[in-house]
């Protein structure tokens, strides 16, 4: 039982993790209607500059705002050097022009960092463990990430549903040649959409960095699980990309945790392992591929 | 027409003549990269039926590459041991193996498409990749193949009693497979599926209006790419006599795009100039420098960004340009 709501913990602090991404992604394409690959690379870009400025101050609170800074500087690049001459190209296009941007991101970071993984320390407030109750012991650390991510969506909710920009945006999702037609200088809104959403993987890879390993390609392994949130959710939709990457977290982190007890059961342990492994990594792209099955829309279109 | 026809007649020469060059040369070496070539052709050829005649961007095709050569390193593995769930003879015959890839292959492609074709756009590229990396997870969980580490195919199968560890022998294999299959490909582009294929692309709406089941055209075009895609993979697992789930990587599936893209999207011959593009830049930036895949992808930017049509358009130009310049 312990172990369970240790895992649930767990799938929750993946979950926001999934949903920082999941978020920016959503709206890039429910704006712009960009599959951007290269996503991930923000998460990357994000964790190393963070990581980096962080030991370089020796400070976790400057190190995030590097992080942060760092994102928005590479999510401006980005976007005027690739992503702005993709808004009008099929799909296949930025597929392969933001996997293109994978391959030199990854490289670039190889070749200034090294292909060893980054120490990403725990900053010292944070590294005890706090008792929940019910004998039930529990990194601060994650429990920070949880509260940290937490505090962005319900920032994200307020910024989309109370503000200005945030009318233009969800406007853009439903119908983005009417929000042209009305005026609305889309090109100042299609570079604030994107560094938004920047700043949001970079803040979670800078987050990430003391859980998961800081290393060239760590965009690649939640990228995919990221999309598979954003599809889940429905495409443009910021709900359905919460609800989907809470559920997607949990039921991965759960897997995770409670097959490989299974398996044992019945089969010899490195066999077991193995194979509760693979399964448990199987498990979101199996959900998804049975859910767009039933609602090939996902949970909620958007009405592009 | 007819400068495809000098094509087609250049490609067949330097093709036959090729282990000679490569031995002239010293670089026996040259004779395996153009099997993987030529393989690498198979697969993106295949690939280009469903995205660059059909219009369908698979991510997935990795996943019927790897069912190819993982048949044929389960069915060697099997050969003269125990029967595959005690039912089913492993063999070594090439005759046997290479078919039964392919139909297992386009056996996952019915499935993987049946289920795809019911979304459409960004599902439809993210449903493919999710089922190829089901398959993926698959092969590195079951131990009992060689799990994350592939599965090492002792002895190559039997064909003829020729020796298919010879590189040149192998290459001959594989390029009488290319012909056939890049032959097979001509066909089906003027045939009544290729034209329906393309009218499909082009205008859905209007082939619905028309009286075709648009749904039962892709599926079928698709479930030809994935035994195409198939061959391709028996074919490496026989080259390399390894199989293993790096042959199911998301990665892969974005290398087949890539070289579809790089040699011309829907054309007959640019997935062939595209695999050999993308084995020759990985080849020698490879051996120049570790970091490679920067150059590669500023190329893939550059390409993808600046032009239109890939190798195939440049050399329609440069062929134009010279006709043009004819007395």
């Amino acid at each position: 039982m312990l172990l369970i709501l240790e895992q649930l913990l767990n799938g929750l602090q993946y979950g926001v993790t999934l949903f920082l991404l999941a978020a920016g992604l959503t709206l890039i394409f429910g704006i712009m209607g960009v599959i951007n690959l290269a996503h991930g690379s923000l998460y990357m870009i994000g964790a190393f500059v963070g990581v980096y400025f962080g030991a370089m101050t020796e400070s976790f609170v400057l190190g995030m705002i590097a992080a942060i800074l760092g994102g928005a500087a590479a999510g401006l690049a980005l976007e005027a050097l690739v992503v702005r001459r993709l808004y009008a190209r099929d799909h296949l296009d930025q597929v392969l022009a933001t996997f293109a941007v994978i391959l030199i991101a990854n490289q670039v970071i190889v070749l200034l960092f090294g292909r060893q993984p980054l120490f990403a320390p725990i900053p010292e407030a944070l590294s005890r463990s706090i008792d929940l109750g019910a004998g039930l012991q529990y990194p601060a650390y994650r429990l920070f990430v949880i509260a940290a991510g937490l505090g962005v969506a319900a920032l994200l909710y307020v910024l989309i549903n109370r503000t200005r920009v945030g009318m233009l945006v969800r406007a853009g999702s439903t119908n983005r040649d009417m929000v042209r037609a009305l005026g609305v200088n889309i090109r100042a809104l299609y570079t604030a959409v994107f560094v938004l959403g920047a700043v949001l993987a970079a803040f979670a890879g800078f987050v990430s960095g003391p859980i998961y390993s800081v290393e060239a390609g760590m965009g690649e392994r939640i990228i995919l699980a990221t999309f598979v949130v954003v599809v889940v959710g429905g495409l443009g939709s910021i709900r359905g990309a919460f609800i989907a990457a809470m559920v997607l977290g949990m039921i991965d982190t759960l897997m995770r945790g409670v097959l490989p007890e299974l398996m044992r059961l019945v089969l010899p342990p490195s066999e077991a392992d193995a194979l509760s492994a693979g399964l448990a990594s199987m498990g979101i792209y199996l959900v998804m591929a049975l859910f767009l099955l039933v609602r090939p829309q996902g949970l909620f279109a958007s009405g592009n | 027409m007819t400068s495809q026809r000098v094509l087609i007649v250049l490609i067949l020469i330097l093709g036959c003549i090729w282990p000679m060059i490569a031995n002239a040369l010293g670089q026996t070496a040259l004779v395996g990269l153009a099997t993987r070539v030529l393989i690498y052709a198979i697969a993106a050829a295949s690939l280009n039926i469903v995205m660059g005649f059909g219009g369908m961007v698979s991510f997935g095709h990795a996943a019927f590459f790897g069912v190819g050569g993982y048949a044929i390193g389960i069915l060697a593995a099997h050969h003269g041991t125990d029967p595959l769930f005690g039912l089913i003879p492993g063999t070594n015959a090439f005759l046997i193996a290479v078919p039964v890839a392919m139909l297992l292959a386009s056996a996952v492609a019915l499935i993987i498409g049946s289920l795809s074709l019911r979304t459409g756009g960004a599902q439809f590229i993210m449903i493919t990749l999710a089922f190829a990396q089901i398959l993926f997870f698959l092969a590195v969980s079951i131990k009992a193949y060689g799990g994350d580490e592939g599965l090492v195919i002792r002895r190559p199968n039997e064909l003829f009693g020729l020796n298919l560890r010879d590189r040149a022998t192998m290459y001959y294999v594989t390029l009488m497979f290319a012909v056939a299959f890049f032959a097979m490909v001509w066909r089906l582009r003027r045939s009544t599926l290729g034209a329906v294929l393309n009218g499909v692309r082009q205008n859905e709406r209007r082939m619905v209006a028309l009286g075709y089941n648009t749904y039962a055209i892709r599926l079928y075009a698709f479930v030809i790419s994935g035994a195409g895609t198939g061959l391709a993979g028996a074919l490496m697992a026989n080259a390399l006599r390894f199989a293993s789930p790096d042959m199911l990587h998301w990665t892969k599936s974005g290398d087949f795009i890539i070289m579809v893209v790089l040699g011309g999207l829907g054309t007959l011959f640019g997935p062939l100039l595209g695999s050999a593009a993308f084995l020759v830049l990985e080849t020698y930036l490879g051996a120049w420098t570790q970091y490679w895949q920067l150059p590669l992808g500023l190329i893939l930017l550059v390409v993808v960004l600046g032009t239109k049509g890939g190798i195939m358009r440049l050399l329609t130009q440069v062929a134009g340009w010279f006709v043009r310049r004819l007395p």
